[in-house]
């Protein structure tokens, strides 16, 4: 009996940096399994996920579309150029799916549950924002399909459309990131709700998604060009070689003629600032 | 370590915890040897959770120290998650997963391979009942099953200390027997186990010791019995007609009983501790009677949590006395 509470010996509970970082993945693993599960048993959210990217590819298309795209209101080329900004703003949106997930975590027990556990803290939040992609992925092949019904074509090379749709998912992981960190500091599932969505409309109208980004007005027109999801958009309609619709102005500035570059460089950015934010927040949030 | 940290369990001293002026824990000691049951028994709001929060690694006290299988809390956590198990307050299960799936997570996250965590989820399933409904997802479980699974998933890793907040709270008294029945069982294998609880039959039927606590101090400790010894007599209730008749009721009972009645004018009841049990209660009906005072119904109780808290601490326990 009084063997059995014996602590082991030190030398045994001893762990190997490379053990720790092996423990990192593995637990990565589980918790990403987990959350691609809670998804799978819920297909209705793939109705949520999607039905407002697709509302908003309707509205752009036919309803603005004339008014905004191309003369004579002819809208084609606009829908053509509107499909990269959409697939953008859709990932974006998705992040709210991080910040209700860890939200609700928090609320049903969960994250105590794992915080009881021997378990690596970064795994996590690494487990949510990669379970994340998984619904990327999934959204994006809908909307895909969305686009390519509406005219959209990729006309670009097929190792750049590769690229286009992996420029997208980086970003979605650096939303996905700010997401947790948001889920982590709300104090219930309601606030979360709001919280996670209401930064998505100035970060993805005040941009080049649906707007040719030259025709902001006043201060709006920098933010705009400096905006990371500008930037996302147009490296991706780039590499999936969607011009703007003719006569429209060519966006200028550094940001604009480096997109891919910025964009890449932004989306680091935010993951190196969010991910200790998120992981620290992590270890203060149950320590109520 | 000493001879004497081996063959105690759980050890906490001093525990501070404070939110903003309020003092949630004020100085909390406990003791639990191995292989034993404690129960920390309070009233809502007592500190209860906050003490097991700070014993499982999930909350910093202010001050204050505390070991669990001779490990820091505050200096290994790590070490202390590898060898308790936690079954909270509200069943932390994930309800999109299955019964089998919980568990298996559970074991994976403690490092276990994938062969150990299925073949150790499908055991604890098959032991707690769940293996029916193992491959369904939990969100169909009753309250008592989800308990169960949490339970379980306390246990995957084999922890020699497990801590159980409140594990009955909530569920019907058929789902509490079955669970006083399991955590019977896991006692009998040796585990030490520290649980909480607002019930002090809880603590009876489970505790070999039990700890009572009240805003966040100690204000009791020893077995069942010589905290119930403490208590002496039973509680007399009656319940009259008229409001009009509580003050005469009131009288009568100050009369019989071994301390002040408690009068609550909304039900029209009067109760009070009588040392003498049933002969109080008739003397009391004699007298009542006697008075004219017409008695709708009349009971006679065993002690109960609330009336430990009358009698250690003068005042009735806060959430307990307003129900």
């Amino acid at each position: 009996m009084t063997a059995t509470i014996q602590a082991k010996p030190a030398s045994t509970e001893h762990i190997s940096t490379r053990a720790r970082v092996a423990k990192v993945f593995t637990d990565s693993g589980v918790v990403t399994w987990r959350n691609v599960m809670n998804v799978r048993r819920n297909p209705e959210w793939l109705l949520g996920a999607t039905a407002f990217p697709i509302m908003f590819v309707l509205m752009f298309a036919y309803v603005f579309g004339g008014a905004i795209g191309g003369p004579g209101g002819d809208s084609s080329q606009y829908r053509e150029f509107l499909i990269a900004g959409i697939f953008a703003q859709t990932v974006a949106f998705n992040s709210s799916y991080t910040v209700i997930g860890f939200a609700s975590d928090l609320q049903k027990g969960i994250i105590d549950r794992f915080r009881s556990l021997p378990m690596s803290r970064l795994a996590v939040i690494l487990g949510r924002t990669t379970a994340d992609q998984v619904l990327s992925v999934v959204v994006l092949v809908v909307m895909s399909a969305c686009g390519l019904l509406i005219g959209w074509r990729i006309r670009g090379s097929f190792l750049d459309a590769v690229l286009g749709y992996l420029m997208i998912l980086l970003f979605a992981f650096a939303m996905s990131w700010i997401g947790a960190y948001i889920g982590l500091i709300a104090r219930s599932v309601e606030v979360a709700n709001s919280a996670g969505l209401i930064w998505m409309f100035p970060l993805t109208f005040v941009s080049s998604a649906f707007v040719p980004q030259e025709s902001l007005p006043g201060v709006l027109g920098p933010i705009a060009d400096w905006n990371p999801f500008t930037a996302a958009v147009n490296a991706t309609r780039d590499l999936f070689n969607n011009p703007s619709p003719a006569g429209w102005p060519e966006p200028s500035g550094w940001p604009a003629e480096n997109a891919a570059l910025y964009a890449i460089l932004s989306c680091v950015a935010i993951i190196a600032i969010f991910a200790p934010l998120a992981t620290a927040q992590y270890r203060r949030v149950a320590s109520k | 370590m000493s001879e004497n940290d081996r063959q105690v369990a759980v050890r906490a001293r001093d525990l501070v915890k404070t939110y903003g002026s309020t003092r949630a824990l004020d100085g909390v000691d406990l003791e639990v040897p191995s292989g034993k049951v404690l129960g920390l028994l309070g009233p809502n709001g007592a500190g209860k959770t906050t003490t097991v929060r700070i014993l499982t690694t999930l909350l910093k006290p202010d001050s204050g120290e505390a070991w669990v299988a001779g490990r820091d809390v505050l200096a290994e956590p790590d070490s202390v998650r590898r060898v308790i198990g936690l079954s909270g307050q509200y069943a932390a299960v994930d309800e999109n997963l299955t019964g089998f799936e919980n568990l298996y997570m559970v074991g994976r996250l403690y490092g276990q391979n994938k062969a150990t965590a299925r073949a150790r989820a499908r055991e604890l399933l098959a032991r707690f009942q769940l293996d029916e409904a193992a491959d369904r997802p939990s969100k169909g479980y009753s309250g008592g099953m989800r308990r169960r699974l949490d339970l379980a998933g306390a246990l995957v890793a084999e922890p020699t200390v497990v801590i159980l907040d409140e594990p009955t709270t909530g569920l019907d008294p058929r789902g509490r027997i079955e669970m006083w029945e399991v955590i019977k069982e896991l006692v009998a294998d040796g585990t030490t186990v520290l649980l909480t609880t607002q019930y002090l039959e809880e603590a009876d039927q489970l505790a070999d010791s039990i700890v009572v606590i009240d805003k966040g101090r100690v204000i009791a400790r020893g077995t069942a019995d010589e905290l119930k010894s403490q208590i002496s007599g039973e509680r007399l209730e009656l319940v009259v007609s008229t409001v009009d008749e509580l003050p005469a009721t009131a009288k009568v009972l100050a009369e019989v009983g071994a301390a002040e009645p408690a009068i609550d004018e909304h039900t029209r009841r009067v109760d009070v501790i009588v040392d003498t049990g049933p002969k109080a209660l008739v003397e009391a009906l004699r007298l009542l009677d006697a008075q004219n005072v017409v008695v709708q119904d009349v009971a006679l109780h065993r002690p109960t949590l609330d009336d430990v808290f009358l009698s250690l601490t003068g005042s009735r326990a806060e959430s307990e006395g307003e129900q």
